[in-house]
């Protein structure tokens, strides 16, 4: 009899000693955790993308309770999660401005030309280190589709050498342009849908040479803006986009076809997104 | 052995981490950066100590007694997994950056073969209290060195420039295993 009670009386006696301990212990050093980080942090996505600038989710739980953040901080939670988060602090939601990355090149397989034919690992960082990418144009996507393999909400698809985003899918999660070795990707408010799909500084005829969609810094567009959005610099035109009313004369105008409508949807694109 | 050769001996000579590789999982884990490589040998070596002298006196006291040292393994768990415990509730109280620094191989304290491996080593080398002690801090005291050493050539290795394939993990397996042959050298001081 005993050998079967010494075993269970001295291990269950431990046990017991042991727990009694580590309660009293946790009693002597308890930790107030503010409630509402728990509450903010089952509001929050749980994707731990980094985006807001926070170490994770737990992170911006942490800054949302303190006050240190802002209730839209979390880009990829969009307006839902921001009036959630307010509701749980008891303040007013800021108004969530939904960002969308957006490829700045539209010099795919037909529209621009090749310097050399890349037959490399696949990968856009690789293939900029060879004397820029195959391309001519030394700003443009090199069409590796890098950005396709980090973007982790389905966002992006190679359609003919170039990087498409879906705004629809896009989360502003900035994975894509941190990745992009020609720093051509940008976050741009989701309202907005003329950009100027165009990097190259070079000058117009160069432009014209190799590319038939580049920006060749005509300024037609900076003259016929009706809200003075555009701003003219290194032989390239970029919008204010907190000036832009989306009237779309500059898409009309550009001689190039340079400045894009992102909010026309082509046949390829769909036809991609739905698969 | 006197408690000097104990010490040199479970420090340098029987490494736990390049001798015997005990307790890789921490070396690995925890050693990216000088400071939570300090912070992870001090809440080891306490945990050890402690552990190794709790055992003890389980084992003699109790154990032996009554003819229970097959319990040894799991009353053992026992006593590190309640210590892990008591360090990390007063880690959480003391120092919170340490605490979130050292993530989940905080509590992973407890399945560091490490610990364990001091506390039955101690008993089967027949060590009585005051060289279990002796064994226990040069124990630690070894995974210590270990961890710090392992830190400092990580933090180096970092801002080195260091082939793609082998950058991170790789390097670092391979830093450890030169290490462990340099400690080889130490072999035949005691």
């Amino acid at each position: 009899m005993s050998a079967i009670l010494n075993p269970v009386v001295v291990l269950g006696g431990l046990g017991l000693l042991f727990g009694v301990l580590l309660s009293i212990a946790s009693k002597v050093f308890a930790v107030y955790v503010d409630p509402k980080v728990e509450e903010i942090l089952n509001a929050l996505p749980g994707a731990n993308c980094g985006a807001c600038g926070f170490p994770g989710c737990a992170g911006l739980a942490g800054a949302l309770a303190d006050g240190k953040a802002p209730t839209n901080a979390c880009t990829i939670g969009g307006q839902k999660v921001a009036n959630h988060v307010a509701e749980i602090l008891g303040v007013n939601a800021a108004t969530f401005d939904k960002k969308v990355a957006v490829v700045l090149c539209q010099g795919d397989c037909d529209k621009a030309k090749d310097k050399y034919k890349y037959h490399g690992i696949k990968d856009c960082r690789i293939q900029t280190t060879l004397a820029g990418g195959q391309k001519e144009c030394s700003y443009g996507c090199v069409g590796c589709g890098s950005c396709f393999d980090v973007c982790e909400f389905n966002a992006i698809r190679m359609i003919n050498g170039i990087a498409v985003v879906n705004a629809e899918n896009c989360t502003a999660c900035n994975k894509c342009v941190e990745i992009c070795p020609k720093n051509i990707i940008e976050l741009v408010p989701y309202e907005s849908h003329a950009v100027v799909k165009c990097m190259s500084k070079d000058p117009g005829k160069l432009v014209r040479s190799y590319c038939s969609v580049g920006c060749i810094g005509c300024q037609i567009c900076v003259k016929n803006c009706p809200t003075d959005a555009f701003s003219f610099e290194n032989n390239l035109a970029r919008i204010n986009y907190d000036k832009c009313i989306n009237c779309m004369v500059c898409v009309e105008k550009c001689p190039t076809n340079a400045i894009d409508n992102t909010s026309i949807i082509s046949e390829e694109f769909a036809k991609r997104f739905a698969s | 052995m006197s408690l000097f050769a104990i010490m040199i001996s479970s420090i340098l000579v029987n490494n736990y981490v390049f001798a015997r590789f005990l307790g890789i999982c921490p070396f690995l884990g925890v050693s990216n950066k000088m400071e939570t490589a300090t912070g992870m040998g001090i809440a080891v070596t306490f945990v050890t100590t402690l552990a190794s002298v709790i055992t003890y006196i389980i084992q003699h006291a109790i154990l032996n007694n009554l003819g229970l040292q097959y319990l040894q393994t799991i009353v053992f768990i026992l006593v590190i997994a309640s210590l892990v415990q008591f360090v990390e509730l007063a880690l959480k109280k003391i120092s919170p950056g340490l605490y979130s620094a050292m993530g989940v191989y905080l509590p992973l304290i407890t399945t560091n073969c490490m610990v364990l491996g001091v506390a039955i080593l101690n008993i089967q080398e027949g060590f009585n209290l005051i060289q279990t002690t002796t064994n226990a801090v040069g124990a630690s005291l070894g995974f210590f060195l270990a961890l710090v050493l392992i830190a400092a050539l990580r933090e180096k290795m970092d801002i080195a420039d260091i082939p793609e394939s082998l950058a991170g993990f790789p390097i670092t397996l391979i830093a450890a295993g030169l290490m462990s042959i340099a400690f080889a050298g130490f072999a035949g001081l005691v």
